[in-house]
């Protein structure tokens, strides 16, 4: 018998507030809109392989927006791009949060001064959560980038939402 | 195997008045000078015979040789009219192992060059790029339309040393 | 009476699990049968030509890192060979030698990643999650040597931005050792795979006159039959120093130029690759990696094309100066770019599945094809 279970071996009722129970069950299980970018998307893809292994905080690279909860923004938002990430972004049911990965996607990165085909900076598309900085940022930055999200989701509730 | 300056007799010999001249005055390479409006004659010709053999075009690439007379307009940036636009082609075989490089220069004002579409294929992307970066259009090409810029992108060629950015694109702040 | 059809317009990306990155396709098909193959690029063109006009040459490395982030080591590597050629100037054979194993360690690493995105596309996860470890190991000794997993800005014009480490010679002999048996594994896992061989044989053949025509280079011309190589037509470094042969496709499950092949080539390559690393890295000579680099660096005028073997192809750098610190115009002749042109003839006919299963086996980066 599993810690776990001899933990409700006697009595498997819990109370638990909405809230807490709601933002848990969100926050172990978000899935992702497997979207690379550029080189930063590299970084993601070693994040989600055997090394560093994403799923185990439940994040799961699904293949439609329509099915996501976050989208990590990986790599360089081009203008030619830019529009179709909104559709993307727009195309996800809520609660729908956003991290902003590399430099790039931050602020335009290396790019920012004559990059006159990049767009500065994911946020000026779309609204971001969580922002990691580097170029490229280490799986283990994003996995902290991720955590800092899952943090947020925590504190989040259903009631101020509304109001 | 053949070094440039019996490429540029042969060539000469062939095409005595389309062939302008063998430039050397750079350190590594010799550049062949052709006429914009014969390029496709003397590729065919480059590609089929025997002793040249130049079955793959590495690289073309467009050059803004900003030449031109160099004047400031309003808001103090540059605007250059005149001079030329050239384009570089890089040739090798295969077969025989040897490399030219081709270059060809046409007004900045009305850039016309011929395709080399039907020599090489390679050519086919090469030539949008140049035409979406710097302008230059390819007779005769089948389908030159813009390729990495946005098709609808209307603030000009961006790789031309004049360029200037939109503020805006689509309501998105360009500029940083 | 014969039933009128219609083809019909299928879009596949910029967002799509399989592109490698942001490339839109423009399928038209009929049935599942694909008539033609439209690939739309520049989602993720980021002016590199333009940055490398405004910097000086120097500071110009780090953004080729950033064309081809798969194989940033390779990119320096073009890079400074054509900006030396423009300056002249001697190479310590220290620095050329630890250049090489730099390179074919990146190649490694680069082919680990194109066979496992390769075999993940068709339906192969598990070598996915295998061949990342190993190129973990890999990244591993770079950032012992650099500091940096993946855009390095390791190798400068005329030396090396670090020494190596003093374990990197017994850590690399240490990869090697655990290398050698994952191939075999790689081979049984994947390569003689039936459902794999099934998927990939016979699939998007690309015929030697049509690939030459095209200009394709690296695996993709190699999986042809053609055994062309510039580190052996054209060598540049210290390649032809180093015994190694040049795998080409053979059609051993199919026909000659199918997607089997030029998947094969790339792993034929990596043992290759793992040859040239065993007889450099015992010959490293004695030195400073950095005695050589020029104070100023300002090229006299003129033109060079220098090319080097990416993993992907031949990469090649057309540099002009006009005797500034930064360069006049640097064109960047990448391989993907014009690999990525035989898509449409490679496609044709096929079923809709198999786009994916060519795509992969051409191995692109959107990086360099969009620069
Ligand atoms: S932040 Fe750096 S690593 Fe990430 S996409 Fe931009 S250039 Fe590439």
């Amino acid at each position: 018998m599993g810690l776990l279970d001899k933990e409700f071996s006697d009595g498997n009722i819990v109370i638990a507030k909405v809230d807490d129970l709601m933002n848990w069950a969100r926050l172990s299980s978000i899935w992702q809109l497997g979207f690379g970018l550029a080189c930063c998307a590299i970084e993601m893809m070693a994040t989600s392989a055997s090394h560093y292994d994403f799923d185990r905080f439940g994040v799961i690279p699904r293949n439609t927006p329509r099915q996501a909860d976050a989208i990590i923004i990986s790599g360089t938002v081009t203008l030619k791009m830019a529009t179709r990430i909104k559709r993307l972004y727009e195309q996800m049911p809520d609660p729908k949060y956003i991290i902003s990965m590399g430099s790039c996607a931050n602020c335009g990165g290396p790019y920012w001064e004559h990059g006159y085909h990049v767009l500065k900076g994911i946020d000026r598309v779309i609204p971001v959560d969580v922002y990691v900085p580097g170029c490229p940022p280490r799986p283990e930055a994003l996995l902290e980038g991720l955590l800092k999200l899952q943090e947020k989701i925590r504190n989040e509730s259903l009631r101020k939402k509304i109001a | 195997m053949k070094n440039p300056e019996e490429i540029f007799k042969l060539l000469k010999k062939e095409f005595s008045e389309i062939i302008l001249d063998l430039d050397k005055e750079t350190p590594t390479e010799s550049i062949i000078l052709v006429d914009p409006m014969q390029i496709t004659k003397i590729g065919k010709f480059l590609r089929e015979n025997e002793e040249l053999k130049f079955d793959s075009l590495m690289v073309l690439s467009g050059v803004d040789d900003a030449n031109g007379t160099k004047t400031k307009d309003e808001d103090g940036s540059d605007m250059i009219s005149g001079g030329t636009l050239s384009v570089y082609y890089h040739l090798h075989s295969t077969v025989l192992k040897h490399k030219i490089t081709l270059k060809v220069s046409t007004q900045r004002e009305n850039p016309q060059v011929e395709s080399v579409y039907n020599v090489w294929r390679t050519s086919d992307w090469h030539e949008r790029e140049a035409f979406d970066l710097f302008g230059i259009i390819f007779l005769n090409h089948p389908d030159l339309r813009r390729i990495l810029m946005p098709y609808d992108w209307e603030a000009g060629y961006p790789l031309r040393k004049d360029y200037k950015n939109p503020e805006f694109y689509k309501g998105m702040k360009v500029p940083y | 009476m014969a039933l009128k059809t219609e083809t019909m317009v299928l879009n596949m990306g910029p967002q799509h699990p399989s592109t490698h990155g942001v490339l839109r396709l423009e399928l038209e098909i009929e049935g599942e049968l694909i008539l033609s193959v439209k690939p739309h690029i520049g989602y993720l063109h980021r002016c590199f030509e333009k940055h490398a006009e405004a910097m000086t040459y120097p500071q110009v490395i780090p953004y080729t890192d950033r064309l081809d982030y798969l194989a940033a080591m390779g990119n320096n590597f073009g890079y400074v060979i054509a900006v030396e050629k423009l300056l002249g100037i001697q190479i310590p054979e220290r620095v050329e030698y630890i250049r090489v194993i730099m390179a074919e360690l990146q190649r490694i690493a680069s082919h680990l990643v194109a066979i496992a995105t390769n075999g993940a596309d068709i339906g192969a996860l598990t070598p996915f999650l295998y061949l990342f470890r190993d190129r973990e190991y890999i990244l591993t000794l770079f950032e012992m040597t650099c500091g940096a997993r993946m855009l390095y800005n390791y190798m400068w014009i005329g030396g090396l931005s670090h020494d190596i480490h003093p374990d990197f010679v017994r850590k690399t002999k240490e990869f090697i050792n655990h290398f050698r048996p994952t191939v075999t594994e790689l081979n049984n896992l994947l390569t003689f795979n039936k459902i794999f061989i099934e998927r990939t044989a016979n699939v998007g053949i690309l015929p030697l006159d049509t690939a030459i025509n095209f200009g394709a280079s690296g695996p993709v011309l190699r999986g042809s039959g053609l055994p062309f190589d510039v580190r052996r037509e054209d060598p540049y470094s210290i390649y032809n120093r180093f015994d190694f042969e040049i795998p080409t496709g053979k059609g051993l499950v199919g026909t000659v130029g199918d997607c089997w092949d030029r998947y094969y080539v790339r792993v034929l390559e990596m043992e290759q690759s793992v040859r040239i690393i065993e007889q450099a890295i015992d010959n490293i000579p004695e030195g400073d990696v950095q005695s050589a680099i020029p104070k100023r660096i300002k090229p006299p005028k003129g033109t060079v094309y220098a090319r080097v073997e990416n993993p992907r192809g031949e990469l090649g750098y057309f540099i002009i100066s006009d005797g500034n610190i930064n360069p006049f115009r640097v064109k960047v002749r990448a391989p993907s770019f014009v690999n990525l042109e035989v898509m449409g003839e490679l496609c044709k006919g096929h079923l809709v599945a198999d786009v994916i299963a060519i795509l992969g086996s051409l191995d692109i980066v959107l990086g360099e094809i969009d620069r």
